[in-house]
């Protein structure tokens, strides 16, 4: 299979690989996919005032999940979880060239994200609004 | 045959090399398909053009000749197996001979049984004629494998019953190198009356194979596997005690005894040939210093790369042959990163389903394991150099890939993988 520019230049520069403390309050981390389907993401970023201030990734998958998901750590840093949470994998998709059949790839990355929100989220017990006014 | 051909020198070699992969992958995947021998080249070229004949002529010198060279190519074959020239029938490929051997058979055979025994890391090209045939009424048994590959010949023996008509199971696997024990099966098939067919696709000119010791009665065979072009192939058809007959696939103008018609392909069967005499010859030497090479690799990928695991048999195996899992990553991401090397996945990431390797979850493999295999070839043109590039590029990338990998970070961490919830998707 062919590999489109972007996808080869996230598995051979991936942006953004490593671990976040998984105990630190402000961060969030999302474990999706599972070996036997050949695919598993960890997505975590670190909150602060509501927005995204860093993010970190490791993904056991084929070339096209691992530049997802290093395509998605880029993406969100900087930006408020709000945001983060509105992205789609049809963007992924698009931005990596996929083809049909690694559009699985982009979905799992979109749902890594928003597992790593939703993570976020639980351990502050409250919505992403609440943060905004309590992480100020 | 008169002419002799020498074994391959380091120097054929090293003349075959330039033309495989210079400036390109280092090629690994010679289970695949195989460079054509040059030596194999020159002997067809002359029947492409000044020998152009076809084979089926007998009223002038142009088919003569070409006839000629035809027979010539069916002894060097059926030498090369323990087999007479009348037994060889060539056909478009391994595939075609499997289509012939199991349909041809069951289709001759339909009033004194319906029942075939196979296994199930046999070829898609023996497994999807044999589905065919249970559509058609026909019942097949799929006997498994131990963890080591290999069918064990008391189960074979167990699944044959009074209206078993033919046991198929192949001579080595095309993923693992995995060689069955033929022999054993051969024996408990003859005891039975009960007609053996094996695709030795793989096996055909790397290891020896003696159809009448063995008790073969069927053999699928490729030209293309040995150093021969692609598009011919052969399927042996014992001729007596037992003599085996097959419903031909493909009537027409009665050629190969009727077996297969169709104008044979002179160029690609003095090639197929010329290839099994080489193969024939050089067999001794060459596997030898094949299998010192993949067992350098082995032991090199074994002290070298932590969590490794080589699936299938040590013992019974090509010697070229090499199935290994790298715990932790995903194979189709190896494979990307190791463009240097042209290797083959077990993972079947790379085709629209999400499947590992149906071969080696048969085995026992789970998913993750299945995930994570590559399976490399040495051949004819493999150097010792070639086989350290690779597994230094290996060891390189799949550290690299580990340092990338929740699942490795996981276990570094002491966490049982098996114990965790995963979201299946």
């Amino acid at each position: 299979m062919a590999y489109s520019d972007k996808v080869i230049d996230h598995y051979e520069n991936p942006r953004n690989v490593g671990s976040l403390d998984k105990s630190d309050p402000d961060v969030g981390t999302g474990i999706v996919g599972a070996p036997a389907c050949g695919d598993v993401m960890k997505l975590q970023i670190k909150v602060q005032d509501g927005v995204i201030v860093d993010a970190k990734f490791k993904t056991y998958g084929c070339g096209s999940a691992i530049a997802s998901s290093s395509l998605v750590t880029e993406w969100v840093k900087g930006m408020a979880i709000d945001e983060a949470e509105k992205i789609q994998n049809k963007q992924i998709a698009e931005e990596l060239s996929l083809p049909p059949v690694k559009i699985h790839c982009s979905v799992l990355a979109e749902d890594a994200i928003k597992a790593a929100i939703e993570d976020y989220r639980r351990k502050h017990g409250a919505a992403g609004a609440d943060q905004e006014a309590t992480g100020s | 045959m008169t002419t002799q051909t020498q074994t391959p020198s380091p120097e054929d070699r090293a003349r075959t090399r330039p033309a495989v992969t210079a400036g390109r992958p280092i090629y690994m995947d010679y289970a695949a398909t195989c460079p054509v021998d040059p030596r194999v080249l020159d002997a067809m070229l002359p029947y492409f053009t000044e020998k152009f004949g076809n084979a089926a002529s007998r009223t002038h010198s142009y088919g003569w000749v070409a006839e000629e060279a035809v027979e010539i190519g069916r002894e060097r074959i059926a030498e090369v197996i323990g087999a007479s020239p009348k037994e060889i029938t060539f056909t478009s490929g391994a595939t075609e001979s499997n289509n012939l051997a199991i349909k041809g058979v069951a289709e001759y055979l339909a009033d004194k049984g319906r029942h075939i025994v196979t296994c199930v890391t046999e070829h898609k090209a023996v497994l999807d004629p044999c589905k065919y045939l249970e559509r058609k009424g026909y019942e097949v048994t799929y006997l498994p494998v131990a963890p080591d590959g290999r069918v064990d010949p008391q189960r074979v023996a167990d699944a044959i019953r009074d209206d078993t008509i033919l046991v198929s199971i192949m001579f080595a696997n095309n993923e693992t190198g995995v060689v069955h024990p033929v022999p054993e099966i051969g024996r408990i098939c003859h005891e039975r009356g009960v007609l053996f067919h094996t695709d030795a696709t793989q096996a055909f000119g790397k290891i020896p194979i003696d159809v009448q010791e063995m008790n073969i009665d069927l053999l699928s065979m490729s030209a293309h596997k040995i150093y021969g072009p692609k598009g011919v192939g052969a399927l042996y058809l014992r001729r007596r005690r037992p003599r085996v007959r097959v419903v031909p696939l493909i009537h027409g103008g009665g050629h190969e005894r009727g077996n297969r018609s169709g104008t044979l392909p002179v160029p690609l069967i003095v090639g197929f040939g010329e290839a099994a005499k080489i193969a024939a010859e050089s067999m001794e030497e060459e596997s030898r210093r094949i299998l010192e090479l993949r067992e350098h690799m082995r032991r090199r990928i074994e002290s070298e790369i932590p969590e490794v695991v080589i699936n299938g048999s040590i013992e019974h195996r090509l010697p070229g042959t090499l199935n290994v899992s790298f715990k932790y990553i995903e194979g189709e991401s190896l494979i990307m990163g190791l463009r240097g090397v042209a290797v083959s996945s077990g993972s079947a990431c790379t085709s629209a389903s999400l499947e590992p390797s149906y071969v080696l979850r048969a085995m026992g493999l789970d998913d993750e394991l299945a995930h994570s295999s590559l399976r490399m070839c040495i051949g004819r043109p493999t150097t010792r150099e070639e086989v350290d590039a690779v597994v230094d590029m290996l060891a390189e990338r799949v550290a690299k890939l580990r340092e990338m990998s929740p699942l490795w970070e996981m276990v570094q961490e002491g966490i049982d993988l098996s114990t965790i919830e995963w979201t299946a998707h």
